[in-house]
């Protein structure tokens, strides 16, 4: 990161999406065939870009300490299987998160700043950050003000992020568009925009709680932006779909899409996540078919 | 701009090889000429290979129809129309027409490898889009066959005979549809002869035809080289010509049926302009611009060969256009990854990479991306000619290849005017976000067909043909029914 005042782009000067255009350019993805070898390869990738996600009213220590099991054992009768990137839950349970999973390796994602809603003064968003990365959150996965941002007030947006952001220290700040509730992909990228300029290491569709979630069309935008960000500034920015994203197909298409918008450079844990909670085992499934050239019941997958 | 940053696509996550099947297909070693019903050989004897360019490799050996072949074929389809077809009711023809739909639907997947194999397109095209089309046309023809003077309210419409066509090499079997649903549909016999280098899927549906029972004579297929297409067109008993192909040849039809009375359509060569104004979604406008010109390794008389961008987005477009086609798969046109598959011929190749050293010769910038081609078969990597003006060759000419010409203009009139400043008149295309804007340019463009934020798009409803070299009269729709009868107001079309 350049050491410059982040500055709030000129959303006007953001290039306009063809909403068709982007359907017909998600359908040639969805077009490609992943076979052989190739499919493994994606699927072990998406493995590893799982952000494993218990984010309930009803989440335990209890609950949040199987998940990490769960996250370090992910199918024990496959031998060399990667693990996924993090474990992502709301901030009360980072602490337990962090002494399940201890040297393994596996981040500790959280939510903040009165996710899902984001609707808390500042204060209270920035205190639920701070005490966050304070129990062991290396991550931070922030909601945008999306009532603000709809009113046009973007000041308020951009100066939320700017503030979490420093709120963070070290750890990597995701920034949540929660996309479903912004109305249209030209506000989609818009947001995008100023979420990355006011510092944003990830820019990720959806909480999960709304309805639609993280769809290709959504990502594609987002991963256009992301390459604007990254040809104008040199940053390269990370991207996080969320929400809805369950099985293996869906997976390798939102790859194929990775691989053919941004290239090389993105196509690891570092630089692109999943946030779900039961894509896990139906890529574990997929894997065994490859090996096996059978499927199994669900029932030979743990499910924590 | 801090730092020049670029995107990198290697190495990557490349795909392993998923070819479609070729076991469901059968192809016999040999084809004749189909004329009253029947596959029969030249009279001469002559035959010719038919090769696939993607492995130089012949694949069957096909008839070639001299004229007393094309005679006998214009005799079967007289025939035909005399005593079966003109006087069918009219619900019976359209019956007719609908089988050979459904027929085709059903046996998509080997027309769409046929296609590939013998053509060198991508299976993803050949089975997302030809022949899919194809099918399309004649379910819509196939409607419109007892309702004509529906389609014409206050006219009579009447057939007009036996129909010679001539159809291109670029999209085998749908050209055969676009000629043959409304002729057929209309009441009117049928002679086509497919092109030379892709005569199998057009061999393939006189197979069909006969499968169906449709009645001897009421379409024939003669193949052969331009001799063949030349004597067709000379034939003293046609009653109606149609061309798609080159305009060389259009201007030798042209002056061949001058006088004659025989209606004729023509549909030619382009040279179209894909105009991305600086309000333009340019990320789709990019995907246009890559569909416009790369689909069917640019052969394609509609193709989106110049590209005209505004000087305030130029250099963001042409950055995201060359990361796009490095993106661009090419190789075996039955891999369905394939995204652009082999140049049609030999020649074809020899005749792009000729318009490719003009180019270089002319002092323009040549660049070639997308992914290695295969080191046999007739391939051309996609390509960019920058530093192009209106007076240069590979601006004015159709090169039909992978090839595309960018100019940048300053002002709308600027990209009118450039967009307007050819010979050509078949297409082009409009990228903005404002929707007055795409009023103002599709009217002010001089192209039969103009898309506005989409290109290469076609449908059976839609007519289609060009201005000026690109040729005479429409396809499809309704005008592309009118020209196959005589709407008794005077000169049939």
């Amino acid at each position: 990161m350049s050491a410059a005042e982040p500055r709030l782009p000129d959303l006007a000067r953001v290039t306009p999406v063809d909403t068709v255009g982007v359907e017909e350019r998600v359908a040639r993805f969805r077009s490609r065939s992943i076979k052989t070898a190739s499919k493994v390869a994606g699927l072990r990738l998406a493995l590893s870009m799982i952000d494993l996600t218990t984010l309930e009213g009803a989440d335990t220590p209890g609950k949040v300490r199987q998940l990490c099991a769960k996250a370090q054992h992910l199918h024990e009768r496959m031998a060399d299987l990667p693990t996924v990137a993090a474990v992502c839950v709301y901030p009360t349970m980072v602490s337990v998160a962090r002494d399940a999973l201890g040297a393994s390796g596996i981040e500790v994602a959280s939510v903040a700043t009165a996710f899902p809603s984001g609707q808390a003064p500042l204060s209270v968003k920035l205190d639920d950050t701070r005490m966050a990365v304070e129990a062991g959150a290396a991550e931070i996965d922030m909601v945008i003000a999306r009532g603000a941002f709809l009113a046009g007030d973007y000041d308020t947006v951009f100066d939320e992020i700017v503030a979490v952001k420093a709120a963070c220290g070290d750890a990597h700040l995701k920034v949540i568009l929660e996309t479903g509730e912004l109305g249209s992909l030209d506000r989609v990228r818009q947001a995008s925009m100023l979420a990355m300029a006011a510092g944003a290491d990830f820019i990720k569709t959806s909480t999960g709680k709304i309805k639609p979630a993280a769809t290709m069309p959504v990502t594609l935008t987002m991963l256009h932006a992301i390459r604007d960000h990254y040809l104008e500034t040199g940053v390269q920015v990370g991207m996080k779909p969320a929400g809805g994203i369950s099985d293996s197909k869906t997976a390798l298409h939102y790859l194929v899409m990775l691989n053919e918008t941004l290239g090389a450079e993105w196509m690891t844990p570092r630089w692109f996540r999943f946030g779900a909670s039961s894509l896990a085992n139906d890529v574990l499934m997929q894997l065994e078919k490859q090996a096996t050239g059978r499927y199994q019941s669900l029932d030979y997958f743990s499910k924590d | 701009m801090a730092t020049k940053s670029t995107l990198a696509f290697e190495p990557g996550w490349q795909y392993d090889p998923a070819p479609e099947s070729t076991d469901h297909v059968s192809l016999r070693d040999s084809y004749g000429l189909f004329i009253d019903g029947e596959f029969t050989p030249a009279a001469s004897g002559k035959t010719f290979e038919t090769i696939n360019p993607a492995t130089q490799t012949p694949i069957a050996s096909v008839a070639q129809a001299g004229s007393e072949d094309v005679d006998r074929a214009v005799a079967a389809a007289r025939k035909a129309y005399d005593t079966v077809w003109s006087k069918m009711k009219p619900a019976e023809r359209g019956k007719y027409v609908f089988r050979i739909a459904r027929a085709i639907a059903e046996r998509a997947r080997e027309f769409a490898v046929v296609e590939s194999m013998d053509g060198g397109k991508p299976i993803r095209e050949s089975r997302d889009i030809d022949i899919p089309l194809a099918s399309a046309h004649f379910f819509y023809y196939a409607g419109w066959a007892d309702k004509l003077n529906y389609a014409f309210p206050g006219a009579s419409p009447k057939s007009l005979g036996v129909a010679g066509q001539v159809i291109p090499w670029n999209f085998p079997l749908l050209m055969a549809a676009w000629k043959l649903a409304p002729a057929l549909a209309a009441g009117n016999t049928v002679v086509l002869k497919p092109a030379e280098t892709t005569p199998l899927t057009a061999l393939k549906l006189a197979e069909l035809i006969a499968d169906v029972g449709l009645p001897p004579g009421v379409v024939n297929i003669v193949t052969g080289e331009g001799d063949t297409g030349a004597a067709l067109v000379r034939h003293p008993d046609l009653d109606k010509f149609a061309f798609t192909g080159s305009t060389a040849v259009g201007r030798d039809i042209m002056r061949t049926l001058a006088g004659t009375g025989t209606p004729y359509t023509l549909e030619l060569g382009g040279k179209a302009a894909n105009i991305v104004l600086e309000d333009a979604a340019l990320d789709q406008a990019v995907e246009g611009i890559v569909n416009g010109i790369f689909f069917n390794q640019g052969h394609v008389c509609c193709a989106g060969s110049r590209l005209l961008v505004s000087e305030a987005v130029a250099e963001p477009l042409l950055e995201r256009l060359r990361a796009r086609i490095d993106t661009l798969i090419e190789g075996d046109p039955l891999d369905k990854n394939t995204d652009i598959g082999a140049i049609n011929s030999e020649a074809q190749l020899a005749r792009i990479n000729e318009y490719i050293d003009i180019g270089r010769a002319e002092g323009a910038d040549i660049w070639q991306g997308g992914s290695d081609a295969p080191q046999s078969g007739y391939y051309c990597r996609p390509t960019l000619i920058t530093g192009v003006a209106q007076s240069n060759r590979v601006v004015q000419e159709e090169i039909f290849g992978p090839v595309l010409t960018v100019q940048t203009f300053r002002t709308f009139d600027e990209a009118r005017e450039k967009a307007n400043n050819t010979p050509y008149g078949l297409s082009g295309g409009v990228w903005t976000d404002k929707g007055s804007r795409i009023f103002k340019m599709t009217g002010a463009l001089r192209a039969g067909v103009v898309w506005a934020n989409t290109f290469n798009k076609f449908d059976p409803t839609s007519p289609f043909g060009g201005y000026k070299e690109s040729g005479m009269g429409r396809e499809g729709g309704l005008h592309g029914l009118g020209a196959y009868l005589d709407l008794g107001m005077g000169a049939g079309a």
